[in-house]
């Protein structure tokens, strides 16, 4: 049986020496890896990890892709944090997007940027009232919201379909399920640099995020609000002595993390696609589940882990492109990071220890 | 070669068990003979239940070794120990509710035998040991003494000779407990022997034979229980003389502090206890205990009482004759209601918090009533730092660092803390539930003390308690909690512990009234 004992103190050197360790053991369980499926192993590794850094209009990219994670992981925080499991951002992500687009569309003729204001907004409200669905049901009637956020993906993504192949699909788009293009109003343009121009794809949207993250910093550590999270998340009936309303803290989580969602949904389409399709997420709901918790449901904690994804993503994409390497391959190299990764931050906190004892 | 102990039945020698930095059992030698009943006396955290559960093979000891019978052998699981006549029943009982007594017993069975077999041997053993049961009753239609009753006879049902009771009296009403006694004397005197692990003096010195004494986990004596007193007990159990309390003459007033009027509670889930028509009342600079063994509604009751659940009415709760029932927990707190739940950790206080943001669980409305909109908006347990600092120097809290965090207290200091927390808020009621319950004695006493000041300064305290002994000493009324009733109030001088007693096992719970005693 195997036990694991907290350790009275976090040794500084581990904090340090962890992460270190990890990516090492990754490093060289990649290599076998790729070695034995017969790819170049040190190539491989180069197009993951160095390529994305490789040219400066890549390392944009990276923050463009990090960008929707981010902002969702700081949503799903807020939710894990206070024990309430949102897995549905994705479905809250669709959503946004889609009631952005729908608003978007209705203004065919729109210029001013101040639109813009408008959709993020539109954004927020059907994210939020995605989530709201969960939390009515666990509040009133104690249904578990697993189980509902996470039904409500697929029920998002066959609306999304059917309203991009029905109601809203263009007439000249020649059969295909898309949307007219959005208004110059609803569009989020790149940064141009005075000198270089545009950077790869970066664009304004990454003003939210360096927005999104200092705030939700004060929020967590200096309101009654973050306090209010952290102890019904730790200590339910510390909450109901401290006289926190569960119900209402449920709620507001819920619906924050929903409009977070939905607002990197409208981000992520006014910016980089330009109109409603059927696929406008990559899996980004899901993939910022595992963003909050690398980050350790800590804001500048997702800023990072945020990034980390984003760069193993792309160079997953990189290798693909130049190497053949399918995505399942570098999908297991993602797990073993992942894997290593938090197996480092726990045995920074527990020791391992054996017993014979069988139970 | 030891020379051979033929009356010795259990010998432990230097047993060594640590859980991480955390020294449970410091080379403990202990040895136990036949048919003699032997106490294991020791404050909470003493290391009675390591010891007892390495017997038991529930946990492996570091070092050290064990011998039956003058057999060295390794107890390696409890079927081991059943195996060796080794038989336990826990603190905590494994029963399963929704079966019957025989099927629990048939279960828990290491040689499988048949179900009528089981009944027929059940009928015979309560007969024998006058552990009476009903083989076919439901458990979770049993009482809890009841419960503990066929929590022994699946231990005699082993034919043991080594009985381990850990802390058996701590759910039973002062007659279960005659009764228990008795039972125990009977077997040992058949030649059972029996560890029985107690932190309870008075209990020690009438039912054992020999006492061993720990303290921090080594073993610091072990004594002739019928040569000694519950003094020189208490002394050793402790390491120091105990400050007795001070209590002074009061002066009574007849002002009506708090009131609870008709109270009914439905439980809301299908283990708790419905509350049924609850009346009390306490004066000011008066103690009321509320006497009962766990699990009767107190639970239930303080969640009415603190405000965590609002009454249907109003007038249900009266505060100076206002009525306050639908006020919750925190407008009743800056009323002077102040209250204290009876879970120390993930109720009372957060553990992974610091003592500075476990004030500011409950003194957050303090901060926020500035006319500035930025501080309310940045009210943060950044705060409550220095009144948290004082709740610390003012009752002796001590603190591994500054404002650690709770889970780095012991069980005493913490309540020390969650009791300064609360009268820093200068209560004019309070209510506190099981405010001693697992503490050692030096805080315990301290607590007590600060009760009695605090009843003194003309305050009105409501004291909820499973311990008889700290009901009597401190309260001027007593009344009773059961199965969610509530009986009516006495004054401490009409009432005996054996009345008591009876009220919490259920007596004249209809009429409400107290039967001449026979």
């Amino acid at each position: 049986m195997i036990t694991f004992i907290p350790r009275d103190k976090v040794s500084k050197n581990w904090i340090i020496i962890a992460p270190i360790l990890s990516i090492f053991f990754t490093i060289f369980f990649g290599l076998l890896i790729f070695t034995f499926l017969g790819y170049n192993p040190l190539e491989t590794l180069y197009q993951i990890f160095v390529s994305p850094f490789s040219r400066i209009d890549r390392i944009s990219d990276i923050l463009v892709k990090a960008c929707p994670l981010i902002i969702i992981g700081t949503g799903l925080m807020l939710c894990f944090k206070s024990n309430v499991w949102n897995i549905g951002a994705e479905g809250q992500f669709i959503m946004g997007a889609l009631l952005a687009g729908f608003i978007a569309l209705s203004f065919p003729n729109i210029e001013t940027k101040f639109f813009l204001l408008i959709t993020i907004l539109a954004g927020f409200v059907g994210g939020a009232l995605w989530a709201f669905i969960p939390a009515i049901l666990k509040t009133k009637l104690n249904v578990n919201e697993i189980l509902v956020s996470l039904m409500l993906v697929y029920v998002a993504m066959l609306f999304i379909d059917f309203i991009v192949r029905g109601p809203l699909r263009d007439p000249m788009s020649f059969g295909f399920p898309l949307s007219k293009p959005y208004p110059e109003g609803a569009l989020i343009n790149k940064i141009p640099f005075p000198g270089i121009g545009f950077l790869g794809q970066l664009h304004y949207g990454i003003l939210f995020v360096f927005l999104l993250v200092p705030v939700s910093w004060i929020f967590v550590n200096k309101t009654l609000g973050g306090f209010k999270i952290n102890v019904l998340g730790s200590a339910p009936q510390a909450a109901k002595f401290a006289g926190f309303k569960r119900n209402s803290i449920t709620i507001t989580v819920l619906l924050l993390s929903g409009g977070l969602a939905g607002v990197a949904g409208v981000i992520e389409v006014s910016a980089n696609i330009g109109q409603l399709q059927p696929e406008v997420s990559f899996d980004y709901g899901f993939t910022a589940i595992i963003v909050a918790f690398l980050g350790r449901l800590s804001p500048v904690g997702i800023l990072f882990a945020g990034i980390i994804i984003a760069t193993v993503k792309l160079g997953a994409d990189n290798a693909q492109m130049t190497m053949g390497i399918p995505k399942v391959v570098t999908g297991l190299f993602e797990g073993i990071l992942l894997f290593f990764l938090l197996t480092g931050e726990t045995l920074q906190k527990y020791k391992i220890k054996w017993s014979e004892g069988k139970k | 070669m030891p020379k051979k102990e033929l009356n010795i039945l259990l010998k432990a020698r230097k047993i060594c068990k640590s859980f991480g930095n955390f020294v449970a059992n410091q080379n403990i030698d202990i040895s136990i003979a036949k048919g003699q009943i032997h106490a294991l006396l020791g404050e909470n955290g003493a290391g009675k239940s390591t010891l007892v559960k390495i017997f038991y093979g529930v946990l492996q000891p570091d070092s050290g070794s064990i011998e039956i019978n003058n057999q060295k052998i390794s107890i390696t699981s409890p079927n081991i120990a059943r195996k060796n006549g080794i038989g336990m029943v826990f603190q905590h009982f494994s029963l399963f509710p929704a079966l019957t007594v025989a099927e629990n017993i048939l279960i828990a069975l290491d040689n499988k035998i048949k179900f009528s077999e089981v009944v027929n041997k059940i009928t015979k053993l309560s007969k024998e040991w006058e552990l009476f049961i009903d083989p076919l009753k439901l458990v979770s239609e049993l009482s809890v003494g009841e419960k503990q009753r066929v929590e022994i006879i699946r231990c005699l049902m082993q034919n043991p000779n080594l009985l381990i009771m850990d802390e058996p009296t701590s759910v039973l009403t002062p007659q279960e407990i005659k009764n228990l006694f008795k039972i125990l004397k009977r077997l040992a005197s058949s030649g059972c022997s029996i560890l029985y692990i107690s932190h309870k003096l008075e209990e020690i010195i009438e039912l054992a034979d020999k006492v061993t004494i720990l303290k921090s986990g080594k073993s610091i004596e072990t004594i002739d229980a019928k040569k000694t007193t519950t003094n020189f007990l208490a002394e050793k159990m402790v390491g120091k003389k105990i400050t007795q309390l001070k209590k002074n003459i009061k002066t009574n007033s007849k002002n009506i502090a708090f009131e609870v009027k008709n109270l009914n509670k439905q439980k809301d889930h299908e283990f708790g206890i419905s509350l049924t028509n609850i009346n009390l009342q306490v004066n000011y600079g008066e103690i009321l205990g509320v006497a009962g063994i766990a699990g009767n509604g107190q639970v239930e009751l303080m969640e009415i009482l603190s405000g965590e659940i609002n009454c249907k009415n109003n007038d249900q709760i009266l505060l100076d004759k206002l009525p306050i029932g639908k006020a919750n927990i925190n407008e009743r707190r800056k009323l002077g209601i102040e209250t204290i739940p009876e879970e120390r950790t993930f109720h009372a206080t957060v553990p992974n918090l610091t003592l500075s943001e476990n004030t500011f669980l409950t003194y957050f409305f303090k901060y926020s009533n500035t006319k500035s909109w930025i501080t309310n908006l940045l009210n943060n347990p950044q705060n409550s730092l220095d009144e948290s600092k004082t709740i610390v120097k003012n009752n002796d809290v001590r603190c591994p660092e500054t404002n650690p965090l709770a889970s780095q207290l012991s069980g005493g200091n913490l309540q020390k803390f969650i009791l300064g927390r609360s009268l820093a808020n200068n209560p004019k009621v309070a209510i506190f539930s099981q405010p001693t319950w697992g503490v050692d004695i030096g805080a315990a006493t301290a607590i007590r003390q600060k009760l009695l000041d605090l009843s003194q300064s003309g305050k009105a305290v409501i004291l909820i308690s499973q311990d008889l002994e700290e009901i009597f000493e401190l309260s001027d009324k007593i009344c009773v909690i059961n199965e969610g009733f509530l009986s009516e109030i006495f004054d401490v001088r009409e009432i005996t512990a054996t009345d008591v007693g009876l009220l919490m096992g259920g007596k004249n719970r209809e009429n409400q009234k107290m039967d001449p005693i026979k």
